[in-house]
């Protein structure tokens, strides 16, 4: 079949289904997680109760993960509305309400849903859609995943049919203009890898796309693998035909079986109907791709690491160069993309480079995808145009801080990244950017904290990943961070010196320059930025033996106010797992803090009309009649 | 048949289904793990001669990668997730919490068999932290307090199952 043929299929089988009503629900893992499978089930039973012929179509998430399960309802000739935190209670409702009648269920709305037809979906009640601006979700939540008609009725593989007429050099050419840099952290400048894969002699060529999205906190692969998988086989092909490669695969982490499945469906529905195959759109160029499953290893995700990984063997890195592509699989050149870069070649070829190019900074073109969460309201994805501000990205996108609290710190790019304070909110968003600011762009988490986290712990927390994680090759990567590891852990017991920092620094340093790739030569990064920024929590610990958001469990007690205890209620003792917590009926409560295991319930459970539990540090500040028991804290 | 015999027909199957090349390993040891639950020493020692490579290597593959487990887990697995932002939202706590309340560390199975823990470094539901998964089913938003809770449909179901099958004893 020509394209065109297979254009026209498409685009009527999608018309059809605009003509009717359709309830589209979100059922990315994150849907999932929050319930959506339920509400699927409550649509049909309801619709079937009621003899209503509605198609429920699975689509995948829209980035609005806070408001999960995410439902749309569409209807010819009148307004396409949102709702959020579907439940299968209020499903009757949706259903007589809008999908049967006419009555739109303001009350249950998030807005109503714009866009389609080669546009962006967006919600114009939402602020948030003003600052964003959406290429690779541009879909996500309004396709089937699991419908290749539906990508191409919505302007899918019109890229790759372009490509095909043109040269491979045409092709990296429009790359060059475009200034896309790898979205897997590094921003290394795509349009050089593809070159010097297309140049290189010798043959089978390989593509791989790198979906082992390992970082902490970080889901836009998942994402975009679940929601919209067929932007992602487009741009692999089109990178086929560019290098001269007739195989690719995408390297999924196994912890993600539905973006596997989905990855799956693509590709059988692309052989299907001749996108990949023997014979690509008719063109003659021959084009397959595989699954490989990672089997979780973080380190994996480094280029010759996940190589190894794919030969059958420790996944260890080596030594650069040869670059892969010149020696990548099998020793044979290999160009290896991460998911969102080969997500955005299809735009590129079919708007040009100097579209893309035209959105973003200097240095940084086209659009960043974030994962936000943490401390923040509003949380899941946002893709947004370089050089957006990080203020602007967790309040105005955001949603600002969970429950009125104050922002601390906001971290990006995972165990590589580093933790930015308040008085760095205002800079933009670029590889450049937040490179000077001692963090990186990385693979795109985000993760906000507030004044309730403790920066020395999250900065042990980091490190404890980065530990466990290093693949061991390198002396100063897996030992030099297990040192570290170990003084940030007395530190957080208050057994730390003020000596301990300069040997931090030292041994950050160290481990950076010892370190063959990019696990353990940013591993330090969440350590330096956080004595850069935070030093004054750092000394509080050391000096004071106090831990300023009361997080540390050797620097902290719990305590009950005996002027706020309500003494009749008994809340506290009955949950205390530990017994911890004596007093009869009647009588104030008393901790034991030989026995406290720090768990929090009583503070958890204690009624918020008397909120008598408090946390207090330095263990020295609980008042002086318990003071014997602190002994076992020191 | 007995256990060991249906494991070892098991894995002939999947051996039957490769190709005889290093490359399949990780795929191997992925089904393998999929189809009897963990990686017997007995599997592994039966991979590395069917793809001719040493005993060593294959243990020193399977043991570099997180998915791979060399101990059957319980019926009732029990996943922490210690994400970033399940970290921040207290995942420790419920991670101690678990350990208490299921009497065993984490990477451990219990000896009745019924729940094992492991903690994983993310499972991409951070709105929903700090989570908990029991036996495939996500628990949103754990609290110390909420862990026997989740736990407690689990402990029913264990505590029918034997009680029922103290009846069966009791009638025999």
């Amino acid at each position: 079949m020509t394209f065109e043929e297979i254009n026209r299929k498409a685009k009527s089988e999608w018309e059809a289904l605009q003509r009717g009503v359709s309830v589209l629900i979100g059922t990315a893992t994150c849907g999932q997680a929050a319930g959506a499978l339920d509400v699927v089930d409550s649509f049909h039973q309801e619709l079937r109760r009621r003899g209503a012929e509605v198609p429920t179509i699975k689509v995948g998430c829209t980035g609005l993960c806070y408001a999960d399960p995410f439902v749309t309802i569409s209807k010819p000739g009148s307004l396409r509305v949102a709702y959020g935190n579907v439940t299968p209670d209020s499903v009757p409702r949706l259903v007589e309400g809008y999908v049967v009648g006419d009555d739109p269920c303001l009350e249950l709305a998030l807005g109503t849903v714009e866009g389609g037809d080669g546009e962006a979906i967006y919600v114009p009640e939402l602020p948030r859609f003003e600052r964003e601006r959406r290429i690779i979700l541009s879909r996500c939540g309004y396709i089937d995943p699991e419908n290749i008609n539906h990508y191409i009725a919505n302007g899918g593989y019109g890229g790759l049919a372009k490509a095909l007429k043109m040269s491979p050099e045409g092709i990296i050419g429009e790359l060059r203009r475009s200034g896309l840099r790898g979205r897997g952290g590094a921003g290394f400048p795509t349009h050089l890898k593809w070159e010097q894969c297309c140049k290189a002699e010798s043959t089978p060529k390989y593509v791989i796309c790198n979906a082992d999205e390992g970082d902490p906190g970080a889901f836009m692969d998942r994402v975009v693998l679940e929601s919209d998988p067929h932007q992602v086989v487009e741009g692999m092909i089109i990178a086929g035909y560019a290098t001269g490669a007739e195989q690719g695969y995408v390297y999924v982490r196994a912890e993600y079986p539905l973006a596997i499945e989905r990855i799956r469906i693509a590709l059988k529905q692309a052989n299907e109907v001749g996108i990949l195959g023997d014979n690509v759109l008719g063109s003659g160029f021959r084009f397959d791709i595989e699954i490989a499953a990672g089997a979780g290893a973080f380190v994996s995700g480094e280029a010759t690491a996940l190589v190894a990984a794919m030969e059958g063997r420790r996944s260890e890195p080596r030594l650069k160069p040869p670059h892969l592509a010149e020696a990548g699989l099998w020793d044979k050149p290999t160009l290896l993309n991460n998911v969102k870069t080969f997500a955005y070649v299809p735009l590129i070829i079919e708007q040009g480079g100097d579209w893309f190019a035209s959105i973003g900074t200097e240095g940084s073109k086209g659009t960043a995808m974030f994962t936000l969460a943490g401390k923040v309201v509003n949380s899941g994805l946002a893709e947004v145009p370089m050089g957006t501000t990080l203020r602007e990205l967790v309040y105005d996108i955001g949603g600002g801080i969970v429950g009125d609290k104050e922002f601390k710190a906001v971290q990006i790019g995972g165990p590589s990244g580093g933790c930015l304070s308040e008085t760095l909110l205002d800079i933009p968003i670029d590889y450049d950017s937040l490179k000077q600011a001692g963090s990186m762009m990385g693979s795109g988490g985000m993760i906000v904290m507030d004044e309730d986290n403790c920066m020395v712990d999250a900065a042990r927390f980091f490190l404890d990943f980065s530990t466990k994680e290093s693949c061991g090759k390198c002396t100063m990567c897996r030992l030099g961070t297990l040192q570290m590891l170990h003084i940030l852990e007395d530190i957080t017991a208050g057994r730390g010196k003020i000596e301990d920092l300069d040997a931090l620094l030292t041994l950050a340093e160290d481990v950076k320059m010892g370190s063959l790739c990019g696990l353990g030569r940013t591993a330090p990064n969440p350590v330096l930025t956080t004595l850069r920024y935070f030093r004054d929590e750092y000394e509080a610990h050391i000096l004071e033996k106090r831990c300023p958001a009361r997080v540390c469990p050797e620097l902290t007690v719990y305590y009950i106010l005996p002027d706020k205890c309500d003494r009749g209620c008994e809340h506290c003792v009955l949950t205390c797992p530990t017994e911890a917590i004596k007093g009869e009926k009647g009588q104030v409560k008393v901790i034991d803090q030989e026995k406290c295991s720090k768990c929090g319930t009583c503070l958890e459970v204690c009624p918020p009309e008397y909120n008598a539990v408090v946390k207090l540090s330095p263990v020295s500040s609980l008042p002086s009649s318990e003071s014997p028991a602190t002994e076992a804290w020191k | 048949m007995t256990e060991e015999e249906q494991a070892r027909q098991a894995l002939g199957e999947i051996l039957g289904r490769y190709k005889k090349d290093r490359k399949n390993l990780l795929p191997l040891l992925q089904e393998v793990q999929t189809t009897l639950g963990y990686l017997p020493g007995k599997a592994l020692q039966e991979i590395a001669d069917f793809l001719e490579m040493s005993d060593i290597e294959v243990w020193g593959v399977a043991t570099f990668y997180n998915q791979f487990r060399f101990a059957p887990l319980g019926k009732y697995h029990t996943v922490v997730c210690m994400g970033t932002a399940c970290h921040l939202a207290g995942g420790r706590l419920i991670l101690d919490a678990l350990e208490r309340e299921l009497g065993i560390k984490v990477g451990e199975t219990a000896e009745d068999g019924n729940f094992s823990l492991e903690r994983v470094a993310c499972i991409g539901c951070c709105m929903l932290a700090p989570v908990v998964v029991i036996k495939g089913k996500i628990h949103p938003k754990m609290t110390p307090f909420k862990v026997e809770e989740a736990l407690m449909p689990y402990r029913q179901s264990t505590e029918d199952a034997s009680s029922s099958r103290e009846d069966r004893k009791s009638r025999t």
